[in-house]
């Protein structure tokens, strides 16, 4: 699960991780009403104004309805005009930036539409840096990676650069440690108290991680203010889905605005599914059979128009949930069913389509290859229900004749 | 021979809601020794399981079975009163980290994972508690372990398996019965098949199962299913290449995956940007591995690979 960067930040900084002062906004006035009580809280008459979207590349993104404006936009009135020009530059930028589409190289051509602000103090930044945590599969443990060249994306450096990556291991028995921390923080070229504060946010970070189950934190970038403190600039925070159950306060965090409505929908039936644009309907238990189907099927000369795991404990529920979500969809043309029973059992999945197309119908092909546990009642099911469904014996044969009867 | 488990294996069922119920019985079906069960409240009783017989699995055997599996509070106290030498696990996510220290702690040496969506933090923990102990984690997130006609601890189903020659280990559950059921339907057969689980952190990867594969000398070929994300099927290539001299065969899903988002490319960069599917067949490639373009072909991949040594 994601999170707005306004949210990430307020979680920072309730684990004293050093982050710049700043109010999320959803309405124009409350863009404005943001700006006095931050000047004279920081003193600083510089503000930025900042899309809240679930993407990166949000600086240098823009607006489809204002293809000169970018997502994040740093104003500089109040230097010379005062509190109140800063006010009428953030109405002007809010009165566009609301409600308008931002696409960013993360948000795909249909961009994304910005329903937060989040107005922020100006920082006056003496270095960028870069700061992540994430899981390394190779030793099963987080791992800090951290980069000079902060604002750069990752990707970029590590095909570039490599040699500008720093990487610590962390030992769970121990968490990050001082030795780790100053490794990093001298490698960066830090010295003096931006060490020390560094190192320090270093080891926050590593704790919230670990604590709040963050499956990939992004700092980019960590900023060296003029008077040496660290800050992250940005805060991009990804929660492991299986752990929420033990964070309310960050579960309660999400915002479904930001996710794709039939995706939503699968996960409230436990289905895993992901959009595609293609034709061919997929129903299939396990992430690597339903990956290994969508392979099938572009090799046979389909394009799946979805990934859908069902998983191993759906009910005959769930699975006529799957079934008239992938209906839903007007490109689809034909539907897969493939499952290969092992926790699931046939019967169930059969007894789902069954129910399903009692309910929604069926207008397009249906091609249903039932293997494994119960597999014999699961064929008996789809037999008697009198349903127009084309049977395979495997799953090449099965791709074949549903990409066939779609045409 | 096997790898694992075998005709000797004695099972403890830690989890015995539905899902644990479920599969017990298919697996005391199958024939597989089971010998205790640990859930919370249940200690001092005993669950009956009974039905018809799974032809299938362990021969020699009537038609019907009738077992009393007793029942425990703690895995010590069913180890020490059952001599219980392998568990498996069917307690849910946020019990299942802790019932794997807990086998692990009562000395087992074969802890068998399950259990789909334990908190990956909870899995770093646990990995790092294994590390020097006698302990074999596989999984978790995984179809379990089988031996055909010896031992089934898992969810997979029996019917599909067959022994024979070639040893069998995997990332995917539903994949790895389409790998069995083509090996029993070309006449390989298996010798063992493992699943080593989907989940970013587990307990015995690919390398580790071909270590055991080449120790065991049933064995003649391997064929292994891996899929997209992680390098463990890049480092499963370069051991093959540097160490196994028995016939591989492969399958990797996920090439017409669309890219994922970007969270997923961050974690592959610690890597050096290894991790997709043109990577990691590239890699099978060159430590010689027949790779089966899609899943229909594992069989033909398998005998290929076998001919090719040799073998057949």
């Amino acid at each position: 699960m994601n999170i707005h960067e306004y949210q990430a930040k307020e979680l920072m900084r309730q684990r004293g991780l050093d982050v710049p002062e700043g109010r999320m906004a959803t309405t124009i006035d409350e863009a404005v009403a943001a700006v006095r009580p931050l000047v004279e809280s920081t003193g600083n008459p510089v503000v930025v104004v900042k899309s809240q979207i679930h993407a990166g590349g949000r600086g240098k993104g823009r607006f489809h309805e204002h293809p000169d404006l970018a997502g994040v936009n740093v104003v500089t009135d109040g230097i010379k005009g005062g509190v109140e020009a800063t006010e009428a530059a953030v109405r002007d930028l809010a009165e566009r930036m609301l409600g308008s589409t931002l696409e960013t190289v993360q948000t795909g051509p249909e961009g994304k539409k910005v329903q937060r602000l989040y107005v922020e103090q100006g920082i006056a930044i003496e270095r960028e840096l870069y700061l992540s945590v994430l899981l390394d599969r190779t030793t099963g443990r987080n791992l800090l990676m951290a980069s000079t060249e902060g604002g750069t994306e990752i990707e970029v450096v590590a095909e570039e650069t490599p040699e500008k990556i720093l990487r610590e291991t962390i030992d769970p028995a121990v968490g990050l440690a001082d030795f780790q921390a100053k490794r990093l923080g001298l490698g960066l070229g830090l010295s003096g108290d931006a060490l020390k504060n560094g190192m320090r946010f270093m080891k926050a970070l590593a704790v919230f991680a670990k604590e709040l189950d963050a499956d990939m934190i992004e700092i980019n970038p960590l900023v060296v203010t003029e008077d040496g403190r660290v800050m992250a600039l940005d805060g991009k925070v990804g929660f492991d889905s299986n752990a929420l159950y033990r964070h309310p306060d960050v579960a309660a965090l999400r915002d479904e605005t930001e996710e794709n409505p039939a995706e939503l929908e699968a996960a409230e039936y436990g289905l895993s599914f992901i959009k595609l644009d293609g034709s061919i309907g997929c129903l299939v238990n396990g992430a690597g059979l339903a990956m290994a189907t969508m392979d099938t099927i572009k090799q046979v000369g389909g394009e799946p128009a979805n990934f859908l795991d069902v998983g191993g404990g759906a009910t005959t529920e769930n699975v006529t949930a799957a079934f008239k979500i992938i209906t839903r969809d007007p490109n689809v043309k034909g539907i897969f069913v493939n499952i290969f029973g092992g926790i699931m059992r046939c019967d169930t999945i059969a007894n789902g389509v069954v129910e399903a197309v009692k309910q929604v119908g069926l207008e397009v092909p249906l091609v249903v290859r039932l293997e494994g546990t119960n597999v014999e009642l699961g064929k008996q099911i789809i037999d008697e229900s009198g349903l127009n469904v084309l049977t395979a014996d495997n799953m090449r044969d099965g791709a074949t004749k549903i990409v066939e009867a779609a045409s | 021979m096997s790898v694992l488990v075998d005709v000797n294996t004695r099972l403890l069922v830690q989890g015995l809601g539905s899902a644990g119920r479920f599969h017990t019985d298919k697996a005391i079906a199958y024939g597989t020794q089971v010998v205790a069960g640990v859930h919370p409240g249940k200690g001092g009783t005993s669950l009956r399981f009974e039905g018809d017989v799974d032809q299938s699995g362990v021969p020699g055997r009537g038609d019907r079975y009738e077992v009393d599996v007793p029942m425990f509070e703690t895995v010590r106290d069913a180890v020490a009163a059952t001599g219980a030498n392998a568990s498996v696990i069917y307690v849910p996510p946020f019990g299942a980290a802790d019932a794997i220290l807990e086998a692990a702690e009562a000395g087992l040496e074969l802890v068998v994972a399950i259990t789909e969506g334990i908190p990956v933090q909870d899995m770093v923990v646990v990995k790092r508690a294994l590390e020097g102990t006698n302990t074999r984690l596989i999984g978790p997130n995984c179809p379990g372990v089988i031996t055909p006609h010896q031992c089934k601890i898992g969810i997979m189903p029996g019917y599909i398996h067959h022994a024979g020659r070639i040893g069998v280990v995997s990332r995917s559950g539903t994949l790895t019965y389409e790998a069995v059921k083509q090996l029993t339907d070309v006449g390989l057969g298996q010798t063992t098949a493992i699943g080593i689980g989907g989940d970013p952190v587990n307990g015995t990867n690919f390398v580790d199962a071909l270590k055991m594969f080449a120790a065991d000398e049933q064995t003649e070929g391997v064929i292994m299913i891996g899929e997209i994300g992680g390098t463990a099927e890049e480092d499963a290539a370069e051991w093959i290449k540097a160490n196994f001299d028995k016939p591989v065969a492969g399958f990797i899903a996920g090439t017409t995956a669309p890219p994922g988002k970007r969270m997923g490319h961050a974690g592959a960069i610690v890597s050096g940007g290894k991790g997709t599917a043109d990577a990691k067949i590239a890699a099978l490639h060159d430590a010689g591995v027949i790779v089966a373009d899609t899943p229909s072909d594992m069989g033909g991949a398998m005998t290929k690979a076998m001919q090719q040594a040799g073998l057949l």
